[in-house]
């Protein structure tokens, strides 16, 4: 059912860039605006990225096509291809096509893209001189392309090697003409560039670097038979003449401004946009893709593409809030069988800090280049497994000082459990499982991706459910993606919005709170413009925790934002039944505890009663009825192991029983779990205390870890012995029992204050670095101990759920069931 | 008033949440998300049969607390990409009082989930 009353959105160019803002708009605002769309060729959109496999036989164009006319039908969009627009006219609101059709418009979108960019020689218009943008010029190409004759193509860049690759495939016999002194010279150092050169040649292309063309040359029939080509890097050289039955010209593209500079909108090397995507000239009509300028650049990537388009998608469906404000490029070479990849600053320069690996003979180079402690580019060729961890560090900023060591080999894949130590996506097979804790197999991974078309990361995880649990197998994942697609075409934001619901970080929420002491949730929404006025599963658990970390006994801790374990202060399990721990400090009982937990076993029929990792006794298969009365039966503390709070404190023997022990670790944990328990925090945290250096409750992969020794306690930070075994880092190293209770306080409580929801010490630390915990922990001693009593301060006002629900606000009405006769 | 079935007051069910009701062999959740609206689904997720009323309730639907599955409360549809629909009841608000229709409740030969026991 169409209304009369919609406004009208006109879409100029039905490339990647402009039907991924519909598809965005389409996605938040189904139905704000009466669309249609006017593209130039007379294909459906199709993926642009893929036409070098195309090229190259390895895919057909029918399996690239992204949206196909039924798609156009299905959202009521009017679609007008080969049609190309020949004039808006501002005044009237009125596009103008060509055929003499005309369309007015309340919003204009232009994603008109680029245009290749030709050389000033002559000869350029001669039949067999083609360019490389589009599927015709692609089919061109093939209709061309016969084995054994002769291909130039004039251009070293990502595009000019792609059609070359694919012109050898081909059969061709091909040289490339490059005019700088090494190829892909905007994304690959030197070094780099010849190992890259050196596979191509090998497969057969023939190279002419710092070349310059003169002239494409007729043969008898009129169609190009020569080029004249002149070395770049000596004026006395003579010309020379290198045969060409076809030539390929790839020397860059530019943006297709010349509607928009016909229609007196601003242009400078791209359509002007804002950081909403608006033209600076007409708030009417916006502009994304290849045609755009935004502060000076115009991207030809598609990951900054996307994001342009989904940014201008929430603008145009009024909804908009966020801001597009550049994105760091990355660049993969689409060869098979040759893997580069660059991404940010990879040139270094005299300033900067490089780590390099060079092994020409396996045909591996990398090199990393370091702004201080932080990644500021990567240059990989031969060897991309870690690509994307890399741009992850690049894009997030991350600290890598203490990395630095073994940065150059990669994300330490040891430990990594569920995926058998696969990490190479092109050498698995199709029954090779990926995602160990959804079951996912890499064939379904690939087929849903072919299937759905999908593009991005976050896509394949919403249809596959692959790397969306523990998210180990995340750069698993993102290889196949890229296999199968040709890139992940989402860019991971700079900074992470913390839902769906926003476009604020968690650490903008957080500062939000503190600064304007907002106390609610709905404060917290109202006030940060969220999209939801309830929040959604995501960001209603994290904003509670917000709330209550940093204003205690203001905040209202509220239950229903919690997650079911949180408030029903049990484990949920798959049959929907719950598991109760209780509290055993540092592990230690007696027999009267030991017959009570027995007891309550018969008395509520439990079905199953099984020792934990952490030293403590969980009762499995406990109805939700039965939680209250198991409660007070046993007559024990809750143990919060369903809690994003303190579990356990893990002990040893220690001095007072072990032959070995230097310290009496029991009574250490004892004190650090009386100290310490109720305790919310970010996610779940874990201590350990050992009595001596033999580590005997395995201090050195938990949360905090504190070691025994003869003068004193080490205490080692953000361990984890999970999806990742991580090794606790050593902290500081502190003499009495209320050292190691002020230090470990500390750096918890900075962990609470500091922490993103959901993130665990480890990666917190990571995130921060270890310095910046060690100067406000370890070296700022006022700070540290007001870190200590901010703690026990939120601590004193937090009460045992199991046996004081009233003040820890349980809902007992959740424990009866409603009943009715049907 | 035979075609409906009188289960409880509205303020039994937490504004922003939910309750589980047994009805005969049915077991449903009553899902609240404000003050203004209450739903009746069936107290089982498609996906791997997890309790919703245990779920997060957040506007107009709530997320199964096994495994994040999200449900609209005002059709019982799955929320995309994951797919299924959760059988709801006819529910009215009268009085401050809350009626489910009882034809919906007779059209409903489930088995009760393992964890229920009957009322």
């Amino acid at each position: 059912m169409k209304s009369q009353t919609r406004p009208r959105l006109v879409v100029v160019g039905n490339g990647m860039a402009g039907m991924r803002t519909v598809e965005e708009l389409l996605k938040i605002a189904p139905q704000r605006y009466e669309i249609t769309v006017f593209g130039a060729e007379p294909h459906p959109n199709y993926n642009r990225i893929l036409l070098s496999p195309v090229l190259a036989g390895e895919t057909r164009f029918e399996q690239i096509v992204l949206n196909e006319r039924a798609w156009y039908d299905e959202h009521g969009i009017g679609l007008h291809t080969g049609r190309a627009v020949t004039a808006i006219r501002r005044g009237a609101r009125i596009v103008e096509a060509a055929g003499g059709i005309e369309a007015p418009y309340d919003r204009l979108l232009l994603a008109t893209g680029s245009v290749p960019a030709l050389p000033t020689v002559p000869g350029v218009g001669l039949p067999g001189v083609l360019t490389y943008r589009d599927i015709a010029d692609t089919q061109a190409m093939i209709d061309a392309a016969a084995p054994q004759r002769k291909a130039v193509v004039i251009g070293g860049g990502l595009l000019g090697l792609e059609a070359a690759n694919g012109l050898r495939e081909r059969g061709m016999d091909v040289s490339v003409v490059h005019l700088m002194p090494w190829l892909m010279e905007r994304q690959l150092d030197q070094a780099a560039a010849a190992l890259l050169q050196k596979s191509l040649e090998a497969r057969g292309l023939r190279f002419l670097l710092q070349t310059q063309t003169l002239e494409l040359v007729a043969n008898a029939g009129g169609r190009v038979g020569a080029v004249r080509v002149k070395s770049a890097a000596d004026p006395d050289a003579e010309p020379t003449r290198i045969e060409a039955e076809l030539v390929v010209i790839a020397i860059g593209i530019r943006p297709h401004t010349a509607l928009a500079e016909r229609a007196g909108l601003h242009c400078q090397r791209g359509i002007v946009v804002t950081d909403t995507l608006q033209t600076v000239t007409d708030p009417r009509i916006y502009a994304v893709g290849e045609c755009v300028n935004h502060r000076g650049t115009a991207y030809g990537l598609v990951a900054p593409l996307f994001e342009q388009a989904r940014v201008c998608a929430t603008h145009l469906a009024e909804s908009g809030i966020g801001r597009f404000q550049g994105a760091v490029v990355t660049t993969r070479l689409k060869v098979t069988g040759v893997d580069v990849y660059s991404i940010g600053a990879f040139q270094g320069g005299s300033e900067a800090d490089e780590i390099t690996l060079a092994d020409p003979t396996r045909g591996v180079y990398k090199k990393l280049v370091l702004d201080g402690d932080r990644l500021a580019g990567a240059c990989l060729v031969g060897d991309t497994e870690h690509a994307s961890w890399y741009g992850k560090l690049v894009k997030d900023k991350t600290p890598v000082g203490a990395l630095r060591e073994t940065l150059i080999f990669g994300e330490n894949s040891i430990g990594d459990s569920g995926h058998a130590g696969a990490n190479r996506a092109a050498t698995l097979d199709d029954a090779a499982e990926v995602c160990g804790c959804n079951g996912v197999c890499k064939g379904a991974i690939v087929r849903t991706i072919r299937e759905r078309k999908l593009l991005t990361l976050d896509d394949v995880r919403k249809h596959t459910k692959a790397s969306g649990s523990c998210g180990s197998c995340t750069g698993l994942v993102e290889q196949i993606l890229i296999a199968t697609a040709g890139g992940n075409y989402a860019p991971t934001p700079q900074a992470r919005p913390l839902c769906a619901c926003t476009e604020r970080t968690h650490a903008e929420v957080r500062q939000a709170i503190r600064e304007h002491k907002l106390l609610t949730a709905a404060d917290v929404r109202a006030r940060l413009a969220w999209r939801t006025p309830a929040g959604c599963a995501s960001c209603r658990p994290a904003i509670n925790y917000y709330l209550i970390s940093t204003w205690p006994g203001e905040a209202r801790d509220e239950p229903l934002s919690r997650f079911v374990n949180e408030r029903a202060h049990a484990n949920i399990q798959k049959d929907g039944t719950f598991s109760v721990v209780p509290r055993i400090w540092g592990g230690v009982t007696s027999a009267a505890e030991l017959r009570r937990i027995a007891d309550v076993v018969d008395k509520y029929r439990i079905p199953e009663v099984k020792v934990t990792g952490g030293q403590r006794i969980d009762l499995l298969g406990v109805r939700k009825e039965d939680l209250p009365g198991v409660w007070r039966d046993l007559d024990m503390p809750s143990g919060h192991a369903y809690g994003k709070a303190l579990r356990t404190v893990k002990t040893c023997v220690g001095s007072e029983w072990c032959r070995f022990g230097t310290q009496d670790s029991t009574r250490m944990g004892i004190e650090l779990e009386r100290a310490l328990w109720k305790m919310w925090a970010p996610h779940k945290v874990k201590l350990a205390v050992s009595g001596c250096p033999r580590n005997c409750a395995e201090s050195g992969i938990k949360d905090v870890g504190v070691i025994g020794v003869d003068s004193g306690w080490e205490l080692h930070v953000a361990g984890n012995g999970g999806i990742k075994t991580e090794v606790a880092q050593f902290l500081v190293k502190v003499r009495t029992h209320e050292e190691v209770i002020e230090y470990a306080s500390a750096f918890l409580q900075l962990y609470r204050e500091e922490g993103h929801y959901l993130e665990r010490t480890v990666h917190y630390v990571a995130r921060v670095g270890l310095d910046h915990v060690k100067q406000r922990v370890v070296d700022d001693a006022a700070g540290r101990r007001a870190l200590a009593q901010r703690l026990a301060y939120a601590l004193s006002l937090e009460a045992d759920p199991w046996h004081e629900p009233g003040k820890a606000a349980v809902d007992a009405r959740q424990f009866i069931p409603l009943v009715v006769e049907a | 008033m035979t075609d409906w079935i009188e289960v409880c007051a509205l303020d039994e069910v937490p504004a922003g949440g939910a309750r589980r009701l047994h009805a005969g062999g049915t077991v449903i959740a009553l899902i609240r998300p404000d003050s203004e609206r209450v739903y009746a689904l069936e107290d089982r997720c498609p996906h791997k049969g997890g309790p919703l009323s245990e779920g997060l309730v957040a506007g107009d639907r709530v997320a199964c607390p096994l495994h994040g599955q999200c449900v609209e409360l005002a059709t019982g549809a799955v929320i995309a990409p994951d797919e299924g629909r959760v059988r709801s009841f006819g529910l009215r608000v009268d009085a401050g009082r809350i009626w489910l229709r009882r034809a919906d409740l007779a059209a409903a030969p489930q088995p009760a989930p393992a964890c229920a026991h009957g009322a």
